[in-house]
């Protein structure tokens, strides 16, 4: 798993029936530290997450197995809202 | 199988089901020096790591899943156990 923000939304009307209901997020992927990390991608939300939220997001194969319906074709999907971040030797308990 | 060192962890209460059990801790990937060796990384805790911990690590989901015994679970990367001693006895 990996650590992100989501930074804000992506509307779609027409798309794959399998993503029916499901929200599209815009996340930046962090690093240890809840520094942006990366370009930002767009990932399904499994966990009614909102935007500034620090999410557990998760890619590959597993990305579509958290989603209610698990044949879908989903790269990137978030599977949990951060609460706290304990690193004593980094980010010093940030969230 | 690689090897990391915990170096922290992640509390989440709103979760998928499947991770619910677990602990999330924080891993940096290490040689077998036990150098940094790549980006940190979120791995489900099966063997009560602590920080600090040399751990072995399994980034592959199907034998996560198979650990977990749901053959759906949304997981990849887990702690499966914690390292006594390397001995690196040749140059690789």
């Amino acid at each position: 798993m990996k650590l992100g923000r989501v930074i804000g939304s992506v509307m779609s009307t027409q798309k794959v029936d399998s993503f029916e209901g499901v929200k599209l997020l815009l996340l930046q992927p962090l690093n240890e530290n809840l520094e942006a990390a990366g370009d930002p991608l767009i990932a399904c939300d499994a966990m009614q997450a909102g935007p500034g939220d620090v999410v557990l997001w998760e890619g590959g194969r597993e990305a579509a197995l958290g989603l209610e319906n698990w044949y879908n074709p989903s790269d990137a999907t978030i599977m949990g809202i951060v609460d706290r971040v304990y690193a004593p030797g980094g980010s010093g308990g940030r969230s | 199988m690689t090897l990391g060192r915990v170096i922290g962890s992640v509390v989440s209460t709103v979760k998928l089901e499947a991770l619910s059990g677990y602990k999330i801790l924080m891993v940096q990937p290490v040689d077998p020096r036990g150098e940094d060796a790549g980006a940190v990384t979120l791995a489900l805790d099966t063997v009560q790591a602590g920080e600090g911990d040399t751990v072995l690590i399994i980034d592959e989901g199907n034998s996560s899943r198979m650990i977990v015994g749901d053959s759906m679970a949304p997981i990849r990367t887990m702690i499966v156990g914690i390292v006594d001693e390397v001995n690196m006895e040749a140059n690789g």
